[in-house]
């Protein structure tokens, strides 16, 4: 296979990946952000304490964590089809992609919460805050560098998982590598993509690490929320497999 | 100004009831700064977190201002509005600050005004008018994480005075301080209370602090105030608990047999008076002093002293007479007197 070969392959499937993982990323933080400040609020001692709904709520992120991201593609079909128009492509592939990220953010999201001091919640409470204006102007403030280190990792977790968007059609960097490098022994061409991934995946982290950095007016960031930067491209590609 | 009635708390817990507050009844005077003190676990934080519902009493009440808060809606985290308005009247300092490391220091000041609903603006003229007040006028655009635990402390005075407040709760607000620190801090508070007529009730489990500030200060124990009232009064009182806790003046053996100890207490003037020598002159008595104290307690200067007279109680009665003329705070110590 020819480099020029290569490239008219490479970049169609670059930009498929880019945009599937764009805007299921995005579809994913507007779910997830306020599901996993819920899964704070309702929980026992929570400031809108409700432990039914906070068990209940609990469940299906679970449950929607323990579905193999595969099944999860397949099984959705119709509602992906209710949702995308469609059901082959990169649209279509969306939908399983941010149903699948929108539990494991959600739980990264309950723990950046959990993590800010009670005392802030008391301080702005003895102020006649309400519990919106805790949300707004405490929760969601102080933990935001750790939210956007979860949102970090959601989105290469999400680069990831849509290497299976193969399945419904929906093309992307981890589909080719899957054709050409398994299915028709071009191992060259798979390194290749391996090591454009690598590319994406670290700039991702990069950028991600450096928001972090900037946002963070605390001095360390706590080591928990601060993603490793992968330089090993061995480790780099476990990762996103892992985590699901 | 602050009143509480038959206050309790009760904690629940696997099964077991942990009373905290067991029928508080606790007096704030208007423009006063009333100390409550006790060792950890005695209750008082408890109380303080009563007073503007942060914890919701289980029985009792608490009225600030002429409003009873108990009558007000809303459980321990879901203030009902009027709550929430009530409670931006009273303004409260926490020991670790809880500043919000997101947000500089004008930020933070200008949060409760942001609650209240004032412009942009007005937010900037009264945040920066504050952080004048507390003296960290140049501080405003750093970051909490930037500032010393004293500079922490005035923000968050500064914070709790946005709303202006008439009353400021302050839960152990120097006890992560340095002692240097705890003294500017309390003497902020202490202008604070002149300047503004801020009533202040604070907790603390520092003697020095009650001694420093505190206009009136009560002792909590399991739950219960076993003793309260003004200082001055407290002082003048031989058997008061925190009188003895503000002047230790050590144990002592009760004297030798056959001799009588008395603890003399003076406050104000009195201690400009040589009535130690006048005493020894007057009556021919050799006078033994077993311990003494002075201090500046409330901007007055109270002292204490225990000596011991010669011959049994009998034989002292002239001379005990003659200190109390001098209006002298006389207490007998040992078998008939107050206990050591």
């Amino acid at each position: 296979m020819t480099w020029d070969q290569m490239q008219e392959l490479l970049w169609p499937a670059t930009w498929e990946t880019l945009q599937m993982v764009g805007v299921s990323s995005v579809a994913t933080v507007l779910l997830g952000l306020p599901l996993g400040v819920l899964l704070v609020l309702t929980d026992k001692g929570g400031l809108l304490q409700h432990v039914p709904f906070n068990r209940v709520l609990g469940a299906i992120v679970n449950i929607g964590r323990s579905l193999p991201f595969i099944i999860l593609m397949v099984a959705l079909q119709g509602f992906t089809k209710a949702i995308a128009g469609t059901t082959i492509g990169w649209q279509a592939a969306t939908v399983p992609l941010t149903i699948g990220a929108v539990p494991f953010f959600a739980r990264l999201v309950e723990t950046a919460v959990r993590e800010v001091d009670g005392g802030l919640v008391e301080a702005v409470q003895s102020m006649g805050g309400s519990t919106g204006t805790i949300v707004r102007k405490t929760l969601l403030p102080e933990s935001l560098p750790a939210l956007v280190a979860s949102a970090t990792t959601t989105v290469i977790a999400l680069i990831g998982y849509s290497a299976m968007a193969g399945v419904v059609g929906g093309g992307g960097l981890g589909d080719l590598a899957v054709r050409y490098g398994y299915l028709r022994f071009e191992t060259g061409f798979m390194w290749v993509i391996i090591a454009e991934l690598v590319v994406v995946v670290t700039a991702i982290q990069l950028i991600g690490d450096y928001s972090v950095r900037r946002l963070s007016h605390r001095g360390a960031v706590p080591r928990r929320f601060r993603p490793e930067v992968v330089d090993l491209p061995g480790e780099e590609q476990a990762e996103p497999a892992s985590t699901r | 100004m602050i009143t509480t009635q038959g206050l309790t708390k009760v904690y629940r817990s696997r099964g077991k009831e942990v009373t905290a507050l067991d029928g508080v009844d606790l007096h704030v005077r208007p423009g006063e700064v009333y100390g409550v003190v006790g060792t950890s676990g005695a209750g008082k934080s408890t109380l303080i977190r009563c007073v503007n519902m942060l914890e919701r009493p289980t029985a009792g009440t608490v009225t600030v201002d002429g409003v009873d808060l108990t009558a007000l809606p809303g459980g321990d985290n879901r203030a009902g509005r009027e709550l929430r308005e009530a409670r931006r009247r009273i303004g409260m300092v926490f020991q670790h600050f809880n500043l919000l490391s997101s947000r500089t220091v004008q930020q933070n000041v200008e949060l409760p005004l942001e609650i209240i609903g004032l412009d942009r603006t007005a937010r900037r003229r009264k945040a920066a008018e504050l952080l004048d007040l507390v003296g960290l006028a140049d501080k405003a655009r750093n970051h909490p994480a930037q500032l010393s635990g004293g500079q922490k402390q005035r923000v968050g005075i500064a914070r709790a005075l946005a709303g202006d407040p008439k009353v400021l709760l302050s839960d152990e607000a120097t006890s992560a301080l340095d002692p240097e620190t705890t003294r500017s801090i309390l003497a902020l508070l202490r202008d604070l209370n002149k300047q503004l007529g801020l009533t202040v009730l604070l907790i603390t489990h520092e003697m020095d602090v009650i001694k420093s500030v505190c206009d009136s200060a009560a002792l909590m124990r399991g739950g219960r105030i076993v003793e309260s009232g003004a200082l001055t009064d407290l002082l003048a009182d031989g058997n008061s608990r925190i009188a003895r806790d503000l002047f230790p003046l050590g144990e002592f053996a009760s004297g030798h047999s056959g001799h009588t100890v008395v603890e003399i207490t003076f406050q104000g003037d009195t201690p400009a008076q040589p009535f130690v020598s006048q005493l020894a002159r007057t009556y021919q008595i050799d006078i033994n002093i077993l311990g003494a104290a002075v201090e500046t307690i409330a901007g007055r200067m109270v002292g204490r002293m225990r000596v011991e007279l010669p011959g049994g109680h009998q034989d002292n009665v002239v001379p005990i007479g003659f200190l109390r003329e001098q209006g002298l705070q006389v207490d007998l110590v040992g078998a008939e007197g107050v206990a050591a």
